[in-house]
């Protein structure tokens, strides 16, 4: 019989092989024309039975109809009355025995005994005399008894109002049984067929495909869990991010260096000496080494950024284009890097560049000393600053490691990534500021945004974004912006009429919005769950 | 850069009654969010605390932005919002002469030098305190202490109840066995000496005392009857202390730094000259200062003016508004600005006392925007060129590595760059090499230096997900850092590549088959070291066309199991110059050494792979 041979049989055996049960259903579907499993095979748990019959039924061979009922069960009470009698009869035996029963026996102690006690008074089975209870009869019929042992085996009483009242007494309990009546199916057999799982290279060989008995597919499971490697959730977010940036134009900044200066990281951006984000309590400062050389070109920053760079000469004349780190070299030669230092000095001291200044005995220590680096804008200065050799407009952006001194707690780490973007040009405006972050945000899937006047020391306009966040019903601060001040972008030398736009954000917190994360410990560092970084979805911002 | 400051509550029925009308929770709002400030907290719907038996009445914590010393106090932000909305104009702060005409005068002693050597005063003449406005001028002082006066090392207030003391005062130096008064709140005289022990253990001044302690010389103020007014930046006298009752009060203030010292004085002496019988008048001190050229009289209460350029206002708020309107538009900023008379472009504008903010014409660009709204700002993006995006060299080449491993089915981890010396030096077994950076003020032993390797941030990563199952493989892309004198920084990052497999057999060959599949990828061809040294034919060929090899040697290193490691050596394909580079050590993979997984509390074994990627570039 074709199907009755393959190379994948279907195990028939189930409860660890003792018991072929899908078998012994067919034999009894064979004889009777309708089996009740219950009575059939009372001892096979119902799961093991409804999936026998599931095997068969997905095969036609039979099919079934599960049926509801209620049965009763004797409890431990009932169970002792339908073995050792009723308290009644107990009391009543007892009596019998003793002749004549004192009420202060032992054996009429108890609850049960009080209860039997009253029962056989009301069956005039026994009576008070004086001090002690005597037989009134020398036979009794226990009824509680043969009806519990009745139920026991029927599990069922005959009359409802005596079920009612055995339940009361908690002598029995109303229990939902399932059961199954099985018959023949249309496609009934005697045995299961040996059944095709897969298809093999030898079955397409043999060409036994064409006649194969397939098993049927199961489509309620879900498929197999397939290993594989995963890219982290920062990682994906940080890819969507610069493809933004990429995509509006923008050239990525050097920021391999977590180390800075004092000069670079807050005296270029007029940061004053004296202000608070320069304490110990906020900024890491680095004991070895002790202290930093002064302001110069940075060779392998520069290099990175000439690689990148296009430029048109390079594809207007005949001779080969110089090497990025000759044009490198031609770049940092027209920058006069102590000029720089003198005019970052004497804006923050004496004031320059149309400003008064900060008016404060500008220390050149504090400008060497090392920090880890508490924002990316330390690189974005330098960068500016390469700038002045060749104004022209540009725009630039980061997405990488900075370091504050904070106290750990489920917001804050003593790391996490700044997103920021640069954008230099001539004629810029404060609205036109708005508008770019309003494209910026709308590709992330923040289309409406509010600007709110904001203070940062190396931005004047300085302006935060805010956006509606619909699950708290407010608007949430998502990032910051601002114009670079012109104390800034003229002590390094850049014209007048270039403006600068410079915004940021972190990237940990629109990845703890977007995917309900409260905890930043589970996103960043060690403690992140390896599970969750296997199972976080794809990253697309512009749709979720 | 976070740089709001914080407020202490306003009480919030009085606020709305100084601002004229009770806004809603959303109505305020929005009204800080237009002006700039922020309203943190409304406390009408919470349980708030009973204090003699009468619920503390509710209040709006507002911040501000970290350089509006003007708005540190209740006075400051009401009068900054009623001008914004136009309920009352800028006041004219004047000095008035006292009625005597008899000025008060402070000498300064050129021993103050060594220690503390600005001075300046005022007096508030016929001030009337109420519980409110005295908790206000105590609570501004403190602000101005925590944060412009960074804790009071540039800059010390003391106030003073005139009619206690008597004048000429004398701001001096001595030694602070010389120093003797009962210091506020204390019945008992001490010399400065006891002071410093005294004041050890309190939990509020005991931090300034580092500021003058090992000074040979205290700073201490003296009235004409050699009565101590005060020991700044310490204590005041308990002799001169101000109370509800005091009507004339004398303000000293003692710095190190100039230009702060003044603003102490606009911003007091602007907040609660208003309570003056005769508002907004300030007694003026003359200050004879003669060693430093510092005498003068003060406060110079008289606005600076500041020419802006209305061009240069309208072109960056993308506008092309009239003088005037821009004027108005000031005006509500606090600012009395007029168009220059002689200059087509300029506007004259005088900047009260109360705005030491304002350092460029950028600052009153800013307000104009503000005056106008942000939010009503034309939004016109200008872009003068098309812009070409490019993707740093390092970042590409670090991809390529993280796709390679990923498909080879190790999951990126992210660790943290900041570590324990133990956890990269010693729990690896390796000896200290002094190459890493380290930190000066870390606040938990878990941050002391940055990272010099990928493993032990792997490593902890592993250790953390003990209830995911084996076999794990993890890896990182990431930066080392390491010292290095020759540059700016003295410090360097690197670029490394690093993965461990982890499961219950050590997975050496799975993290050598990862190195093989990354540097295959990278167009590296395999070669045993003889060939590598040997350079045979064909692979010297692949060599002259650009081709990486690269091979591999045994290694002992304490790191790994003796006889399961291995270094891998790299030799560059031929340049421009057509000459090979030379070999060189890109990095280790091995078998962990039992003792590495037991400081990292791992039971199973592991294997790693390090290195460097930056060669590849």
């Amino acid at each position: 019989m074709p199907g009755t041979r393959g190379p994948v049989p279907i195990p028939l055996h189930i409860n660890g092989g003792q018991r072929d049960l899908t078998a012994e259903i067919l034999e009894a579907v064979d004889q009777e024309a309708e089996v009740g499993t219950s009575t059939k095979f009372p001892q096979i748990p119902q799961a093991e039975i409804k999936a026998a019959l599931d095997r068969l039924a997905s095969r036609s061979m039979v099919e079934y109809d599960t049926k509801d009922r209620e049965e009763v069960a004797l409890t431990k009470e009932g169970e002792e009355i339908a073995s050792a009698g009723s308290h009644e009869y107990k009391v009543w035996d007892a009596v019998r025995q003793a002749g004549r029963l004192s009420l202060k026996d032992p054996s009429l102690a108890g609850a049960n005994a009080k209860i039997g006690q009253g029962n056989a008074f009301k069956l005039k089975w026994v009576k008070k005399d004086g001090d002690a209870l005597v037989s009134l009869t020398d036979s009794v019929q226990d009824a509680t008894r043969e009806q519990l042992q009745c139920a026991k085996e029927n599990r069922t009483f005959q009359d409802p109002k005596v079920q009612k009242d055995f339940m009361k007494r908690k002598l029995v309990v109303p229990q939902k049984v399932i059961s199954y009546v099985a018959r023949k199916g249309p496609k009934w057999a005697m045995e299961m067929p040996v059944e095709v799982t897969d298809l093999t290279a030898e079955m397409i060989a043999d060409g036994s495909w064409q006649t194969a008995n397939w098993k049927p597919y199961n489509y309620k499971a879900e498929g197999a869990q397939l290993s594989g490697g995963a890219f982290h959730p920062l990682m994906k977010v940080r890819q969507e991010f610069r493809e933004i940036f990429f995509n509006m134009g923008f050239t990525e900044m050097p920021t391999q260096r977590f180390v800075d200066t004092g000069f670079w990281n807050f005296d270029t951006l007029f940061v004053p000496q004296q202000h608070p984000a320069r304490d110990l309590q906020d900024t890491f400062y680095v004991s070895d080494p002790p202290e930093a050389g002064p302001p110069g070109p940075d060779p392998a920053t520069d290099e990175a950024l000439a690689q990148m760079d296009d430029q048109d000469e390079q594809d207007e004349n005949d001779s080969a284009p110089a090497s990025a780190a000759t044009r490198a070299k031609d770049i940092s030669s027209k920058l006069d890097y102590q000029q720089y230092f003198n005019n970052v000095r004497s804006v923050h001291q004496d004031g320059a560049f149309g400003s008064i200044g900060y008016r404060y005995p500008y220390n050149d220590a504090e400008t060497k000393r090392l920090v880890l680096r508490t924002h990316t804008t330390a690189v974005s200065a330098y960068v500016l600053h390469r700038l002045a050799a060749n104004p022209r407009p540009c725009r630039y952006f980061s997405i990488d490691r900075v370091f504050r001194n904070e106290t750990v707690d489920a917001t804050h780490l003593a790391e996490f990534h700044q997103i920021e973007g640069v954008i230099a040009d001539f004629g810029l405006t404060l609205g036109g500021l708005q508008a770019f972050l309003k494209r910026f945000f709308r590709k992330i899937g923040v289309p409406d945004l509010k600007f709110k006047p904001a203070y940062n020391p190396y931005t004047e306009p300085s302006m935060e974004v805010y956006a509606w966040h619909a699950g708290l019903n407010k608007l949430v601060e998502i990032g910051n912006s601002g114009m670079f001040r012109p104390e800034m972008l003229q002590a390094m030398g850049l014209p007048e009429d270039l403006r600068c736009y410079g915004f940021g954000l972190s990237l940990e917190r629109p990845t703890m919005i977007k995917y309900g994360i409260s905890n930043i410990r589970e996103l960043l560092g060690h403690k992140v769950d390896l599970g969750f970084i296997e199972g976080n979805p794809a990253v697309r911002l512009d749709r979720e | 850069m976070p740089t709001m400051c914080s407020h202490d509550g306003v009480n919030k029925a009085a606020f709305f009654k100084a601002i004229g009308k009770e806004y809603t929770k959303e109505e305020f709002e929005d009204l800080c969010f237009d002006f700039g400030i922020e309203l943190d907290e409304d406390t009408s719907e919470d349980k708030r605390p009973v204090v003699d038996g009468v619920e503390v009445p509710a209040e709006l914590k507002i911040e501000i932005g970290a350089n509006r010393y003007d708005m540190l106090c209740f006075e400051g932000i009401a009068m900054n919002l009623n001008v914004f909305l136009g309920r009352q104009t800028m006041p004219t702060y004047s000095l008035k002469m006292p009625a005597d005409g008899k000025i008060q005068t402070v000498t300064v002693k050129k021993e103050t030098e060594q220690i503390r050597p600005y001075f300046s005063a005022a007096i508030l003449r016929n001030i009337k305190f109420t519980k409110e406005r005295y908790e206000s001028f105590i609570a501004l002082q403190d602000k101005l202490h925590q944060n412009l006066a960074r804790q009071r090392t540039l800059v010390a207030i003391g106030t003073h109840d005139l009619d206690t003391i008597k004048g000429p005062f004398t701001y001096e130096a001595l030694p602070p066995s010389q120093i003797s008064f009962a210091p506020l709140n204390q019945t008992k005289t001490m010399n400065a000496e006891e002071m410093m022990t005294f004041y050890e253990k309190d939990k509020h001044l005991s931090r300034y005392l580092p500021i003058i302690r090992d000074s040979p010389v205290y700073p201490v103020i003296y009235d004409s009857n050699r009565t101590v007014l005060s020991m700044p930046p310490i204590i005041n006298s308990n002799h001169s202390k101000i109370t509800l009752d005091t009507t004339n009060v004398f303000i000293d203030i003692t710095a190190t730094d100039k230009t702060k010292l003044e603003l102490v004085n606009h911003i007091i002496v602007a907040m609660f000259s208003e309570y003056c019988s005769e508002p907004f008048t300030i007694e003026p001190v003359e200050i004879i200062s003669e060693h430093n050229s510092q005498s003068r009289r003060v406060p110079d209460v008289t606005p600076r003016t500041m020419p802006a350029s209305a061009k240069y206002i309208n072109s960056i708020c993308g506008l092309s508004a009239p003088r005037e309107e821009l004027c108005n538009l000031l005006k509500r900023m606090c600012f009395t600005a007029t168009p220059s008379p002689t200059s087509p472009d300029t506007l004259d504008v005088s900047i009260p006392i109360t705005r030491a903010d304002v350092l460029h014409q950028a600052d009153i660009m800013e307000d104009v925007a503000i005056a106008y709204g942000f939010n009503n700002l034309p939004r016109q993006l200008i872009a003068t060129t098309s812009f070409v995006a490019a993707q740093l060299p390092i970042a590409k080449l670090s991809d390529i590595i993280r796709d390679e491993a990923r498909a080879s089915g190790f999951v990126e981890v992210m660790p943290l760059i900041l570590c324990s010396r133990d956890e990269n030096y010693a729990w690896l077994n390796r000896p200290d090499d002094h190459r890493a950076i380290t930190l000066q003020n870390p606040k938990t032993a878990e941050y002391q230096i940055v990272r010099t390797s990928l493993l032990p941030g792997l490593l902890k990563t592993l250790r953390e997900n003990k209830r995911h199952p084996v076999p794990m493989k993890v890896f990182e892309v990431s930066d080392i850092a390491v010292k290095d004198e020759s540059l700016e920084r003295k410090s360097r990052n690197l670029r490394r590549f690093a993965a461990v497999w982890y499961g219950k057999s050590s997975g050496f060959e799975m993290v050598h088959g990862l190195l093989d599949r990354v540097m295959g990828m990278l167009r590296g061809a395999f070669v045993t070291r003889e060939e590598g040294l040997e350079d045979i034919k064909g692979v010297e060929e692949a060599g002259k066309k650009g081709g990486m090899r690269y091979w591999i040697e045994a290694v002992e290193e304490p790191t790994f199991l003796p006889g399961h490691a291995a270094a891998i050596f790299l030799r560059l394909g031929a340049g421009g110059d057509g000459k090979e580079g030379s070999p060189v050590r890109i990095g280790t993979f091995g078998i962990l050494h039992p003792t590495v997984l037991k400081h990292f509390q791992l039971p199973f074994p592991a294997s790693t792979l390090e290195l460097d990627v930056e060669v590849f570039l």
